[in-house]
Formats: C-alpha cells, sequence, structure tokens
C-alpha cells in the first residue's frame, strides 16, 4: 500500500455528513480545524497533555489530538459548535460565562465538552469527585475555581444523572 | 438593559457566547484562502555554529513549497536596532535565520513552508543539519562566579537598578540582637499560554500585509514587522482580537511572526505559522534566580537591617533584567539597607516578564525572611508585619497615593481565621495530616501608559470606542465598555469597544497590569472631549432649549443630554444626530498618568494572603486546602472579573510553589520537559478553597477613576505563604521553589 | 510524524498478515501512545494496522473458572466502569482510573495498556542519547535529571520506569495475559510479560513481533473486601506516579491470609516481591509486619542523584496503603493518600 494513499472517511460533525479524503496521518484535531474549519476546538499541546481538543465521539469526551481522523470513519463527533441548539446557549455553556469560567478562553471549548462528556457519564457525585474527572482539562489562566462551580450548578440542576 | 453606574457592577464578559460557542478566533484560526503552512526547525545544540545544511530529503517530498535556513534567507533589516521590539533589553537582539551561529538550544534555524500542515511538519524533520558544537553554560546555580551588572538600556526607565545602600547595612546587622538569612532558589519556568504561539499572515500585494498575530501588543508587532522587513508601517496590520493567554510571553513578538512574515514577502503568499508546544519552551521564560537575604531587628521586632542580594539569569546577547530585590523597603522601614542585583550569562534565550516578573521571587524571599525574623523574635508574623507598617514608602520617604495593605491584612486574617493559629510548629493536625497557617504580603507597581482612543458617536446614538490594545483574558474589553458606559451615560448594550487591531489608535503592550489603567483613563478623557462636542452641537440646534444652558448644568444620562435641574428636559444623542444632520461625531485623545502631581509620590498596589496547607504526616505530600487574598487596588471597576484575575493569580502562586518548573539538563544544555505532560501546572483537583477580598481603596490621586491593575497582584503573596505554611505544619524550612513534596519526608 | 500508510483487520489473523514480519508495521488500537510517539519521531511506522475492527476482543466476560476475561480492545474506561469490575476487582478499577486522565481513559484500550512504553524524559527527547531508543547510543538519565527514574531492577544501560497504574493491579491480581501470533496461542503469566532492561532496554516486553494480546484474564480471587490503591506525584491528577501502590489482602479476623503487593513508578515492570507477600502470610495486620514487608519489598533498591527519595517514599507508601487496604473505603479519587 502507498503512503500517500488518501482514504475516503465519513464523519458526521454536529449532525452534518461530511465525506473526506484524508492522508493516515491527519489527526481528527486537525481535520476538523484546518479541513471543516470548525476551529472551536483548540490545539493546545496535540500530544494528549492539555484536553483543549477534547470532542464528543459517538457521545464520549475524547482527545482529537490523538486521535486518527481515518479510524474515525463512521462516526458521530460533536464539537462545541454543536453543543448550542440554534440560537439556544446549552446550560453549561451559560453556567460558564455566568461562573466566569474562563479568561482567555482558549481550554473552555475543550472543559465544556468534557464537562458534557463527564456529566453524562453520571460518575462523579461530588465535588471532589468532578475535580478529578475534569482533571484532564488544563486552564492556565486558573478558571478552575469558576469551571467547577459551573459544573457543579449545572450537575445539580438535575437532568443528567 | 444594563444599569448604570456599571462600575462596580460583577458583568459578564461581553466575549462570553464567542468563548463558549468556539466562534472565537484566535492567530492561528483564521480561514485563509490558499494559505501555506510554515513549521519551524529548531537547534539540537545549544552553542557552536551550523557547518552544513542537507535539504535533499525534504526537496523529494511532494508539497513543500520553500525551506528557509540562514544560507538563504531574504536580506532583513542590517541594524539590531530595527529589530528591538518595545520590550527590548539592552544587548543585541536575537535575529532569527541571521547566521549560522547557536546561541542556545532549540534555536530556530529553518523554516519549511508546505501546501499543508501535515508536510510541514514532516518536511521539517527531514532536514539535516550538521554542527560544530561549543562548550556552553546553562545552569545558574554552578555560575555564579561570572555575575555582572546588568547593561543599562532604554527598558532600565521601567525596571530600575535596585536603589543605593541606606546606613550601614553590615554593621547594623552585625550588632543586631535578632538575626536571620537565608538563601532562596527559584526554578525556570515558561509561560505557557494554553494558546500556541502562530502568525497567520495575509498577503495583500506588494509589501503590504495583514498578519493575525498571537501577542500582547498588537502595535509592538507591527513596528517590528515594519522595521525588520522595511515595509512602511501602514502597510502592516496587526490583528489580535482573541489572545488565548499570554502572561508576559507575547511583550515581545516571537519567532513565528518573523518566520510567517518572511515568507509570505518571499513567497507572495499567504502563510500561517503556529508553534508547537515543545517550540513554546524555546523562548522567553521566567529566570532561575538565586538570593541571598540577611534581616535584622531590635528586640521590640522593629526591622533594623535588610540585605536583598540577587542573581538572576540572562542570555549571552541580552541583559534581561527584572526588579528583584527592591520591594522590601518599600514596605518596611528599616534605617539600614543594602540591596544588590546582577546576571548571569547563560547559553540560552533571553527571559522574558512572567506575570509579576521579579515581584513574585523576590517577595517569595522577603516575606519568607519576615516568617524566620518572626519566629526567632518568638512574634506573630501577622503582628511583625503591622509593627513595621509604614504608610509613606520608606525606600523614598514619598507618601503612597494609595495604601490599604493594612485592611488587606486584618479583612484577610478575620476572614481566614489567623486567630485560631497556634504558632508552634507541628502543633496542629488534622488525622494523618500535619496542618499549617501561613501568611505573606504582596507588592505590585501600579504603572500606568499614554494611551490614545478614539470615540464614535453614531447617528443611531451608539458609542464605539477604537483603542489598539489586547485583551489576553484580563477582560479587557467588558472592562473598558463599562467604564465609557459611565462616563457617557448609555448601557453597555449600545457601547461598542474595538481592539486588539494595530490600525486603531495607540495602546502600549498589555503588560505590567497597566491596560484598565492606561486606556480607561484615555478613555475617560476622549468621552469627555466627545461631551463637549454634544453640547455644541446640541446648543447650535435651532430653537435647542440648551443654548443658554452653561455647559456645567448639562448632564448626560440614559442616551440623552438632560438639564441637571430639570432632568425631563432631555435630548437624546439619536435626536441630536438627526437635527444636525450628521452621521458621527468623533474625538480622538491621549491620555496619559499625571507625571508632574505623581512624582511626589509612590504607587503600588498591595495584597495579603492568608493560606492553609495539609501536609501528610508520613508521606509529605502537600494540600492547599484554603487560600484568603485580599487586594488593594484602587476602584474595581468590574468584580467578576477583577476577582478571576486574582483568583487565577492564585493558583499561579500555588502552581510556583509547589508544582511549575521548567528541567533544566545541565550536560546536555537543553530542557528536558518541554510538554505539558511533565510541565506540571495544577490540575482542577489540586485548587480547593480560595477566597478573593477586595480591600475598600479609595485612591484620588494614581488617576481620574482612581484605579490600579490586578493582574499580577494576586500572584505575589502566595509562595511565600505556602513556603511559612509547610514551616508552619512541619518546621522544615524549604527555600527552593517548587518544593517537592519528598523534600518533606 | 513520518507519512506511513493505514491498514485496517478485522481478525486476528488478518492483523498477522498486515504486520507482514516488518517491525516498522505496527498495530495501533486506542492510539493515545503511539500516536504521541509518532509525533514526537520516537517511533516511525511503515504501516499502522488498525486492529480496532476486531470484534472478539471487545468484551469483558465471565470465566468458568470464576475468573473474568478483559477484551485487548475494551477501553480503560469502560473497564473500571464495567459493573463485575467494580464489584469484584475493585483494586484493578481504582488503579485504571488513577491513570491518565478520563478522556485518555475513553480512548485507550486494555491491550494497549500494558504496551505503552516510558515516559522517560530523555526516551521522548529524539536528540539526546537513549539506550531505549537508540540502542547504544548510551542513557542520558544516570546523570541526568533522574526524579521519575527507577530504584529497582534498573541496568547501567537503563533507569526508566514503566508508566502503567492498569498494570500495576493487574500484577498484583495475578493476570495472565493471552497472546495470539503466527505460531499460535500462548499464555504469560503477568511478572513474565514485562521486562527488566539488562542490556536490552529497547526491549518492553515479550510480545513478539506479530504476535497480538486479545484478552487479559482475571484470576477468581479479585481481593474485593480488602484492597486499595495509593498514587503519589506532582500534582493531584493527571501525571504519572512517582511511586504507586497496589494492595489486595484476604484477612481472616487480623490475621492475613493472603497478600498482595505491586508497586509502580519504581521500576522497568510492576513490582512485585513474592517473599514480601509470602512474609505476611499468616501473620496480624499491623504496621510493624507491613513496615517489614516493605524493607523485603525494597531490597537492593538503588537511588540516583534526584530520585534517591522514592526509597523512603515507597516503604511509607507501601506501609500507607497497607492501612488503606484494611479500611478501603477510605480511599479518595485520583487514589491520593488517605487516613
Amino acid at each position: 500500500m502507498e503512503t500517500n494513499t488518501t482514504h475516503t472517511t465519513s464523519l458526521r460533525v454536529n449532525g452534518a455528513d461530511y465525506r473526506l479524503d484524508v492522508l493516515p496521518w491527519v489527526s481528527l484535531l486537525d481535520a476538523l480545524r484546518e479541513k471543516l474549519n470548525l476551529t472551536g476546538t483548540k490545539k493546545g499541546c496535540d500530544h494528549g497533555q492539555c484536553g483543549a481538543c477534547t470532542v464528543l465521539a459517538d457521545g464520549k469526551r475524547v482527545l482529537s489530538c490523538l486521535t486518527l481522523a481515518v479510524m474515525k470513519d463512521g462516526s458521530e463527533i460533536t464539537t462545541i459548535e454543536g453543543i448550542a441548539q440554534n440560537e439556544q446557549l446549552h446550560p453549561l455553556q451559560k453556567a460558564f460565562i455566568e461562573h466566569d469560567a474562563f479568561q482567555c478562553g482558549y481550554c473552555t471549548p475543550g472543559q465544556i465538552c468534557s464537562g458534557i462528556g463527564m456529566l453524562k457519564e453520571g460518575r462523579a457525585h461530588t465535588r471532589e469527585e468532578v475535580a478529578e474527572l475534569m482533571s484532564g482539562n488544563l486552564c492556565r489562566c486558573g478558571a478552575s475555581k469558576g469551571i467547577i462551580d459551573a459544573l457543579m450548578e449545572v450537575k445539580e440542576g438535575g437532568g443528567y444523572e | 438593559m444594563t444599569k448604570l453606574p456599571s462600575i462596580g457592577q460583577p458583568v459578564s464578559r461581553l466575549e462570553g457566547r464567542q468563548k463558549v460557542t468556539g466562534s472565537a478566533k484566535y492567530a492561528g484560526e483564521y480561514n485563509v484562502s490558499d494559505l501555506l503552512y510554515g513549521y519551524v526547525v529548531n537547534s539540537t545544540i545549544t552553542k557552536g555554529k551550523i557547518t552544513a545544511i542537507d535539504t535533499s530529503a525534504v526537496k523529494a517530498l511532494k508539497g513543500v513549497e520553500a525551506i528557509f535556513t540562514h544560507e538563504n534567507r531574504p536580506s532583513t533589516a542590517w541594524f539590531d536596532l530595527q529589530y528591538a521590539d518595545m520590550d527590548a533589553p539592552p544587548g543585541t537582539v536575537f535575529k532569527p535565520l541571521h547566521d549560522n551561529k547557536i546561541k542556545f538550544n532549540g534555536q530556530p534555524i529553518a523554516l519549511v513552508v508546505a501546501q499543508d500542515f501535515e508536510t510541514a511538519r514532516y518536511a521539517a524533520t527531514l532536514i539535516k543539519f550538521e554542527y560544530e558544537e561549543e562548550a556552553f553554560i546553562t545552569g545558574l546555580v554552578t555560575n555564579l562566579d561570572k555575575a555582572h551588572e546588568p547593561k543599562k538600556g532604554l527598558a532600565t526607565m521601567l525596571k530600575p537598578p535596585p536603589p543605593p545602600p541606606v546606613g550601614d547595612f553590615e554593621k547594623a546587622y552585625s550588632c543586631a540582637p535578632v538575626k536571620v538569612a537565608a538563601q532562596y532558589t527559584h526554578a525556570t519556568e515558561h509561560h505557557n499560554p494554553l494558546e500556541m504561539y502562530a502568525s497567520t499572515v495575509v498577503y495583500e500585494g506588494k509589501g503590504k500585509l495583514t498578519i493575525y498575530d498571537k501577542t500582547q501588543g498588537t502595535i509592538n508587532s507591527q513596528l517590528f514587522v515594519a522595521n525588520v522587513f522595511g515595509l512602511h508601517y501602514k502597510d502592516v496590520r496587526v490583528l489580535s482580537p482573541f489572545v488565548g493567554g499570554g502572561f508576559g510571553s507575547g511583550l515581545r513578538p516571537q519567532y513565528q511572526l518573523f518566520m510567517a512574515v518572511m515568507a509570505s514577502l518571499e513567497l507572495k503568499h499567504n502563510v500561517r505559522v503556529t508553534l508547537d508546544r515543545s517550540q513554546m519552551f524555546t523562548f522567553g521564560h521566567r529566570p532561575q534566580t538565586v538570593q541571598n537575604l540577611r534581616f535584622a531587628a531590635d528586640a521590640e521586632g522593629n526591622v533594623t537591617a535588610m540585605n536583598h542580594s540577587g542573581i538572576g539569569e540572562t542570555s549571552s546577547y541580552e541583559d534581561y533584567a527584572e526588579i528583584l530585590t527592591s520591594w522590601s523597603h518599600m514596605l518596611y522601614p528599616a534605617k539600614n539597607t543594602l540591596f544588590e542585583y546582577d546576571l548571569v550569562s547563560l547559553d540560552l534565550p533571553t527571559p522574558i516578564d512572567m506575570r509579576a516578573p521579579g515581584g513574585v521571587s523576590g517577595m517569595h524571599a522577603i516575606e519568607c525572611m519576615m516568617d524566620e525574623l518572626a519566629y526567632e523574635l518568638k512574634m506573630d508574623p501577622l503582628e511583625l508585619r503591622l509593627k513595621n507598617y509604614s504608610e509613606t514608602d520608606p525606600s523614598t520617604g514619598k507618601p503612597y497615593t494609595s495604601k490599604a495593605l493594612k485592611q488587606c491584612y486584618l479583612e484577610a486574617a478575620e476572614k481566614f481565621g489567623w486567630d485560631k493559629r497556634n504558632p508552634q510548629p507541628g502543633s496542629m493536625q488534622r488525622g494523618n495530616k500535619l496542618v499549617g497557617y501561613g501568611m505573606a504580603t504582596g507588592i505590585w507597581d501600579a504603572y500606568q501608559f499614554p494611551a490614545r482612543v478614539q470615540v464614535i458617536l453614531t447617528k443611531e446614538g451608539k458609542l464605539i470606542l477604537h483603542n489598539a490594545t489586547t485583551d489576553i483574558g484580563t477582560g479587557t474589553m467588558t472592562v473598558m465598555t463599562q467604564v465609557a458606559a459611565d462616563e457617557i451615560g448609555l448601557p453597555l448594550e449600545d457601547i461598542t469597544f474595538d481592539y486588539g487591531d494595530s490600525k486603531k489608535p495607540f495602546s502600549m503592550f498589555q503588560g505590567g497590569s497597566a491596560i484598565t489603567s492606561s486606556t480607561g483613563v484615555a478613555i475617560v478623557a476622549v468621552v469627555k472631549e466627545l461631551k463637549k462636542k454634544i453640547i455644541k452641537k446640541a446648543k447650535g440646534i435651532k430653537g435647542s432649549p440648551f443654548s443658554d444652558i452653561k455647559d456645567e448644568d448639562i448632564i448626560f444620562k440614559d442616551g440623552a443630554i438632560a438639564l441637571r435641574s430639570n432632568p425631563e428636559l432631555a435630548l437624546s444623542f439619536k435626536d441630536i444626530m438627526t437635527l444636525i444632520k450628521e452621521t458621527e461625531l468623533k474625538a480622538k485623545k491621549m491620555a496619559g498618568p499625571d507625571v508632574l502631581k505623581l512624582k511626589n509620590y509612590s504607587k503600588a498596589t498591595h495584597s495579603a494572603s492568608f493560606v492553609e496547607v495539609e501536609v501528610d504526616k508520613e508521606l509529605g505530600t502537600i494540600t492547599v486546602t484554603r487560600a484568603v487574598t485580599a487586594v488593594a487596588a484602587g476602584r474595581i471597576i468590574n468584580p467578576k472579573t477583577a476577582r478571576s484575575q486574582v483568583l487565577g493569580s492564585m493558583i499561579w502562586g500555588i502552581s510556583k510553589a509547589l508544582h511549575e518548573e521548567t528541567i533544566l539538563d545541565e550536560n546536555l544544555g537543553k530542557y528536558m520537559n518541554a510538554n505539558l505532560g511533565e510541565y506540571h501546572i495544577p490540575v482542577h483537583a489540586d485548587i480547593h478553597d480560595l477566597d478573593v477580598i477586595f480591600a475598600d481603596e479609595k485612591d484620588e490621586l494614581i488617576n481620574e477613576l482612581g484605579i490600579k491593575g490586578v493582574g499580577e497582584i494576586g500572584l505575589v503573596a502566595i509562595p511565600a505563604a505556602i513556603a511559612n505554611a509547610i514551616y508552619h505544619a512541619t518546621g522544615k524550612r524549604i527555600n527552593s521553589l517548587p518544593i517537592h513534596f519528598d523534600a518533606l519526608l | 510524524m513520518n507519512n506511513f500508510a493505514y491498514a485496517k483487520a478485522t481478525d486476528v489473523n488478518q492483523a498477522s498478515a498486515q504486520l507482514n514480519g516488518s517491525t516498522q508495521n505496527k498495530i495501533v488500537a486506542g492510539g493515545t501512545n503511539i500516536n504521541d510517539l509518532l509525533k514526537y519521531f520516537v517511533t516511525q511506522a511503515d504501516k499502522l494496522v488498525d486492529i480496532n475492527p476486531i470484534i472478539d476482543n471487545h468484551t469483558i466476560t465471565q470465566l468458568d473458572n470464576g475468573g473474568v476475561r478483559l477484551g485487548a480492545l475494551v477501553t480503560n474506561a469502560d473497564t473500571a466502569y464495567h459493573p463485575i469490575i467494580e464489584r469484584d476487582y475493585p483494586l484493578l478499577s481504582k488503579a485504571i482510573l488513577a491513570g491518565a486522565s478520563a478522556q485518555i481513559r475513553n480512548m485507550a484500550t486494555n491491550g494497549g495498556n500494558l504496551n505503552q512504553r516510558t515516559r522517560c524524559y530523555y526516551f521522548y527527547d529524539v536528540n539526546t542519547p537513549c539506550n531505549k531508543r537508540e540502542p547504544g547510543s548510551g542513557c542520558s538519565a544516570i546523570k541526568g535529571y533522574n526524579r521519575i527514574h527507577a530504584i529497582l531492577g534498573q541496568s547501567e544501560s537503563c533507569i526508566a520506569v514503566f508508566p502503567s497504574d492498569m498494570c500495576v493491579a493487574l500484577a498484583a491480581l495475578g493476570a495472565t495475559v493471552n497472546i495470539t501470533g503466527p505460531d499460535g496461542d500462548r499464555i504469560l503469566a503477568f511478572a513474565d510479560y514485562h521486562r527488566l532492561p539488562g542490556d536490552t532496554p529497547h526491549i518492553d516486553n515479550n510480545l513478539k513481533h506479530g504476535e497480538i494480546i486479545t484478552g487479559i484474564d482475571l484470576p477468581a480471587k479479585g481481593f474485593e473486601k480488602n484492597y486499595s490503591y495509593l498514587k503519589l506525584r506532582d500534582r493531584a491528577s493527571y501525571s504519572f506516579a512517582l511511586v504507586s501502590v497496589a494492595i489486595g489482602f484476604d484477612l481472616d479476623g487480623t490475621i492475613i491470609s493472603e497478600a498482595r503487593i505491586a508497586l509502580g513508578g519504581v521500576a522497568h515492570k510492576p513490582w512485585r516481591v513474592s517473599e514480601a507477600e509470602d512474609f505476611l502470610k499468616r501473620k496480624k495486620a499491623t504496621r510493624e509486619n507491613f513496615a517489614a514487608a516493605a524493607d523485603i519489598i525494597l531490597q537492593g533498591a538503588v537511588g540516583y542523584e534526584h530520585n534517591n527519595f522514592k526509597i523512603p517514599l515507597a516503604k511509607r507508601a507501601i506501609i500507607r496503603n497497607c492501612m488503606m487496604a484494611l479500611n478501603p473505603e477510605s480511599q479518595r479519587p485520583g487514589a491520593q493518600p488517605s487516613l
């Protein structure tokens, strides 16, 4: 097999279907940002060490930087651009604004996608558990308190567990 | 509709929606047609020269458009001065791809440009360099004998050397009944904003460029590009509306900007260069420091003598200085002082200011020394601070424009419960944990730079403000809108603060916690100017009810001018604009600090931090369970965003005290943990109960708004408070940051 | 990242065929480690063989002998949160949840966890000598910054440690590794899977090229009543262990009838010393006995300039975690110390 062979990869991203011809070494993150112009998903390290690239793949939070796009053929991907419904912000997005859960905003899409994934998993019950299960998302500005406050508010608002 | 006055209200960030929906665009995210991607290649040796370059493997790769090295780079400016940005320290500025010399490991030595990101990334690994290596030095502690006095230059104005000695320190110290001495060492730190440095350069034809750049100073980047590449500055437009964190690293143009512009001009093409995370460790950083302190007091606890001698690290080509050792005498009125600051030139990149540069490192040492002194005196550490409290600045004898540090101490101590502290180290326990309480003082300058703002009143009666500043996450956009809202009497919804663009009126780079004062004061000035124009125009309207009214009897309220004595009599901005048949009214004004008035005063922000730690008795693991920081920074415009600034810097303080360090391998002359997996910044699970208090500090002298910055002050006191709390818990003084928990075993 | 080809394998034979005898053809499953290594150029590949389509290896099943089989392709998260694992093998669940981040655990597979490579700084930096990455080039860590390195079982050529948490629990539980390959199926005891560096540090484990892990079998005994996983590191979460300890006890009142102790973060493989476990048999569950067992485990430990602390730390961590295992509900998120 030639190394310059592209692979036709079907992705359903935020409800829209895409067929991409991708080379094997293209990460899902770069495919989203550079090929689909969905730059809401951030590249903070490109090595699985910061969480900024978190997306939901078939409902689960994963790191798009360590995912090869070709390996997600047939998957349903939700990025930050697909979290709000039309103009209606997701409760977690609202809570992030209300709790000032970000400063520069660069880790925010990853925090929110990861937070939604975490709430769906239903494994975190206490503040300590929420903080632990969100620790894969670094925030260099130091907005941890607002982030966990926002998550606790939405978690306690129900609908997830 | 938002209510006025807006100042003092916890307004949520106006750009919040863009940030939580992913529509906020950062420098490397602009969708530009026919974009080429550049990837930088870095030196793998620490010092020496490149002797040969083999690019044959790259040339064979499909999709590669160009390779730039020192051998074929296009000609750029000749003179160092033309490379010197607004924040350049004294010395010879580093010029990427200038010649074959290698000055530090990771030095950028080539740029590969390709049609897609992946090809550029791969190609960058295929260029083969041969080097001639030379001996190098990179460790500070092992090279202290090479210390020299920092060179002086333009940057020295903002960072003066320590003040000359007062009294006779050696004599006073040797005779003092109570004295302490210690050495403090700090590891290297890298800013690591989560967004990596990126520049997207749009080639607009013939020497004209639009650049989306990650920077803390749009005009700084603009002038750098114009000077280095010989372009007219008006032909270079730098845009940075969203910046994914800076913390000082963006105070100087970083090398991706040079690379992207060079490639764009040469290839006459749109080019993007984004650095990778390991490359984020190949430019400025917080320097390693070694500090020696000796403090003495009389038997009553009056500090009588203070010596603070610090040595910092710089590169082989520039003398980067911090204000490291000048702080103690701004707080404590010792009669005998001796302050020194020297540099060791190492084969590393030049350091660059990193959040509370100098202040956080120096105050860690000073406030740990004060804690030791308190124990030596058998005095409560807070009592020692209060005993040596000075309303004036002992280092100059001048009064402070305002100083609510005492309130900070008292309010934070009360909220924290400092009175429950048993001073005996190791005396407080919680199960298997030793509990320690520690406190420390923080101080930071209250800078204000000149700034220029343009204001436009539209025919709809709305306000648009223009200024070149960035908003690196501080809340600048929101806060500036609030300042304007109160000054003009319009709700926030009717005001647009347009920023992050070098084409807009002047702003210094966003650093030193100065932008809120700098741009804020300019906004007040320019809106006042606009108000005069509005009044004049309104009076000129035929049959105007205001024609005979004195200006001072007219007020601005709810988007209208009105009679002070009878606010019912009002004329809306919109009506005025309709009646005068103009599409807009404009004003532009420069404003700066009142230098003449301020020269009789000292100015500073202050803070006090109280910290509780738990230390596992057996395992040494350290948890900062609680921290309270009280900040005195004049009037707080937005308590929500200001609180976030302080909370964020408190986490930076925890990080500096316990987590982050760039590991330097002196044998190899390079950093070994240039990634976010091994460069540890705190995760959410490290952060527990944090509290912020803003002391009521009225300052009628500092500037028209009575404000000081809050971007850095929250960091300054935390490392010492943590170290002191660890001492209180364990009886161990660990003077080397970060404190590894195994030091407590 | 170099340019490589990509192929899917839908069964193990196809996977072996795709690997085609070339060590430059490599398996990808969760991708969390290999994609990282490829990006850093620590690894290069001619072809990645994606084994995710192999249906058989995606399940967790109860075995007739009372044990449980973990499919090699089940993710770490699905394993940790599986009702059988949570109920019968909580030690494994806790250890998995102490590793990496929630996102990575959602991606990383059980087989991949065994095959992850060291996080030694020098291994990861392709411009420094490293015998593991480039045999014969030397070890930069021995005289370099070796805070995270080994104190047990290391050699003159390599002092790297194996970074897994999950494997520390698997070692303590006495799991077995099911392997298939061109020469047929074989089963390796967990202790025989990973290797010590010796003078071949570039070989991490005894999986031969062309072979793949199909599953991991847990024996019936899960130590679900008295167990604990403790992980000590430079921040509370999302970092590798400086020292970690997995403990499982069977208790008869206050008497230990069986003990399992495995260490992570201290050696080139999970470290388990049967003499120490034998020592504890039929002894009282006391701090003194735990300390004596810890001394047996750490016999021969040697530290370097920056990691000498690991020797006393490991001893104390063993003692503490033995105490925690007597009181398993004391365990905290992120396997932080408690009591």
